[in-house]
């Protein structure tokens, strides 16, 4: 802030003060956004229907939605943490739901194990021509993902697709202790490991510094390669993960059944603080930022927006904020 | 991809300056040859109706491309390119349906200037986006990837499904044939709009500019070139051609689809990869990512006249692009390491 004019530093610095700390914990604001807008929505809703939104049933299902989009973007998180970003992500969760509707007839472990290692796979293909031969990432994703549908439409015209699993179905839609959905049995565990992962483990800690400076970093005689190729298929595989939770849910698979969770998948970790330059962010924000967007959507559902108008504004969210975060962490420096 | 090393050419070659200099447009050149001669033998009676529905095929794409390629020369990537197509389609078929009920439409001199105000339109979206990046200092890829989803919602708000007619005689400049029945009207515009924008303004100090931002960012700024005002200029410029993609589109379907942009965004990287221009700006042309439009367009042209399935042909299309990127960023790395 040594470039702000004297006259305006007093009511500048004091703001960037603000900004900073806002900056630097994201979560707070976060959770403050998420209370707010359920506040918001308990009050819409009361004018519109008469019905409370504020309940703990209500409360519940936003988590039970959130669980999909929260586990699409926890391998954007992971992504994105090494400036990459994956489009792939829906397409991938579809491949996953579409495999474990095919094979629940073999049994649940054996669809959900093919899924996740379909997930894996498309996920390991991203990761080489990111990591290996050095795609753009947005480029080499949008390909992997039309390539990917292009197969999915085949398979889909040959082979019946409609058999969910019951334990799929139960997991994705069903809720015990009357208030917690089984989806966060998925989904908790998982959230807790990439956290204490990103925070204590080596490979979490190279995400970051890929991120940061891959040229460092291969210098250090860090084998970039490597943690691009694994951190696109862990990608993968957590993507395919939500579409199992998807179809549970919706308890048959089409090929547009997680087409409109990739932009709230980008949305939702920009959203957490994680900066789509990398090296900055981690999943503690990327959840409050699904646990918005979720209850941003059950707002826009109320007050009758379309499709269109929502992707519209997702689109207008990521870009705000993306400036924001870019404006404050170059005042930062 | 972030590094830029702006010197030497894709690929090197040993027969001296010339090839190394344009040994990749002749590779693509010859690729095209080659595979015009084999899509010449594969339909049992090949004539111009193969021609007509080749341009008709390749002319949203090629318009795509040249859209890519300026924003690409000046150092930007523009994702929002397939879905800015598919909002000028379905605004054009809209406002050239004159009644919904009887199903008529404007007349053709109408039609042209809804055209013209659409071209205006594109361009100053473009305008916008490029506006955005420069003030925003957000990175190019990112604040087109928001523009892509808003520009994809809007298309659906425009027209939610496909729908929307247009004048015959706009159809015909899409579909139909001038002087000869061996030339497409639409190649007759796009070499239009090639010689008439593209050649002047090539040499002109606003086209130099483009390449010296794209090629280096701080060496042109510090030579006296407006880097931000040219970065809006390019994106106006590959906005105003991704209308005409948008046009084509309409011109050749002759209805409004608000998915008809989604794969160009995708195929317009690909095509200017093929076509010569480097991903880290200042290298390549507006020729060479057209005729690698013809060679992609091709290769599923084929595909589809052997009697490949659609779905499959997209799929094998796409296999190819995600290889052709790959082959580029490979080159691109080998410069890299070399220089």
């Amino acid at each position: 802030m040594t470039a702000a004019p004297e006259s305006f530093e007093p009511a500048r610095s004091r703001f960037a003060d603000v900004r900073r700390t806002l900056a630097d914990n994201p979560a707070i604001v976060l959770v403050f956004v998420f209370v707010a807008l359920f506040v918001l929505t308990d009050i819409v809703n009361r004018a519109q229907s008469g019905e409370p939104f504020l309940t703990a049933a209500q409360v519940s299902t936003t988590f039970l939605f959130a669980a999909p989009l929260a586990l699409l973007a926890a391998g954007q998180t992971l992504v994105m943490l090494t400036a990459g970003v994956d489009l792939s992500v829906a397409t991938t969760a579809t491949a996953g739901a579409f495999m474990v509707s095919s094979y629940g007839t073999s049994g649940s472990a054996e669809a959900i194990a093919i899924a996740i290692g379909l997930g894996f796979g498309i996920g390991l293909v991203n990761g080489v021509g990111v990591g290996v031969f050095r795609v753009n990432p947005l480029i080499m994703t949008l390909g992997v993902s039309a390539v990917t549908l292009g197969g999915l439409t085949i398979y889909s015209q040959q082979r019946f697709v409609a058999l969910v699993p019951s334990f799929v179905n139960r997991l994705g839609s069903d809720r015990f202790l009357e208030y917690v959905p089984y989806d966060l049995l998925v989904w908790a565990p998982i959230a807790a490991l990439i956290i204490l992962g990103l925070r204590y483990s080596g490979f979490g800690r190279l995400l970051y510094a890929v991120g940061d400076n891959p040229t460092a970093c291969r210098l250090a005689g860090v084998r970039v390669w490597m943690v691009l190729v694994l951190v696109y298929a862990i990608c993968g595989a957590l993507s395919a993960l939500a579409g199992i939770l998807l179809v549970g849910f919706n308890n048959a698979a089409d090929l547009g059944i997680a087409a409109p969770f990739l932009l709230p998948s980008v949305a939702a970790v920009v959203i957490g603080g994680t900066s789509i330059l990398g090296g900055y962010g981690g999943y503690a924000g990327t959840i409050l930022g699904a646990l918005i967007l979720t209850v941003l959507d059950s707002l826009l559902t109320i007050l009758n927006a379309s499709q269109a108008a929502k992707q519209m504004l997702y689109g207008a969210i990521i870009l705000a904020l993306a400036a924001i975060y870019a404006r404050a962490s170059s005042s930062g420096d | 991809m972030t590094a830029a090393t702006a010197s030497s050419t894709p690929r090197r070659f040993d027969v001296g300056r010339l090839g190394s200099r344009h040994g990749w447009t002749m590779g693509v050149w010859l690729l095209l040859l080659a595979l015009a001669l084999y899509w010449r033998t594969v339909p049992a009676q090949w004539g111009s109706f193969d021609v007509q529905s080749l341009a008709i095929d390749a002319l949203p794409l090629c318009f795509a491309a040249m859209a890519q390629a300026v924003i690409v020369i000046s150092g930007g990537i523009d994702l929002s390119i397939g879905s800015l197509m598919s909002v000028i389609n379905v605004l054009a078929a809209k406002y050239m349906l004159a009644d919904a009920t009887l199903a008529t439409t404007v007349s053709f001199r109408k039609a042209l200037v809804i055209a013209a105000i659409l071209v205006v339109a594109g361009a100053l979206a473009g305008a916008f986006t490029g506006f955005l990046i420069v003030i925003t200092r957000v990175p190019d890829i990112v604040v087109t990837l928001a523009m892509l989803f808003v520009y994809a919602g809007l298309a659906l708000a425009i027209l939610e499904i496909p729908g929307g007619a247009v004048p015959t005689q706009f159809l015909k400049l899409g579909t139909g044939f001038t002087g000869t029945q061996w030339l497409p009207t639409g190649l007759v515009i796009l070499a239009g709009a090639l010689v008439l924008v593209w050649v002047p303004l090539r040499w002109s100090r606003p086209g130099l500019a483009l390449y010296a931002i794209g090629s280096n960012r701080n060496a042109s700024y510090l030579s006296g070139v407006n880097v931000s005002r040219t970065r809006i200029f390019a994106y106006a410029l590959g906005g105003a051609f991704a209308a005409l993609g948008g046009l084509a589109l309409t011109a050749t379907s002759g209805i409004g689809d608000p998915l008809s942009g989604q794969y160009f965004t995708l195929n317009s990287v690909a095509a200017v990869v093929l076509g010569g221009v480097a991903l880290t700006g200042g290298i390549g042309g507006l020729v060479g990512p057209i005729a690698a439009a013809f060679v992609l367009t091709l290769v599923k042209t084929i595909l589809v006249i052997r009697g490949v399935d659609q779905n499959w042909a997209q799929v094998i299309q796409g296999t190819l692009i995600i290889v052709v990127v790959m082959l580029g960023a490979l080159a691109l790395r080998r410069r890299e390491g070399g220089g």
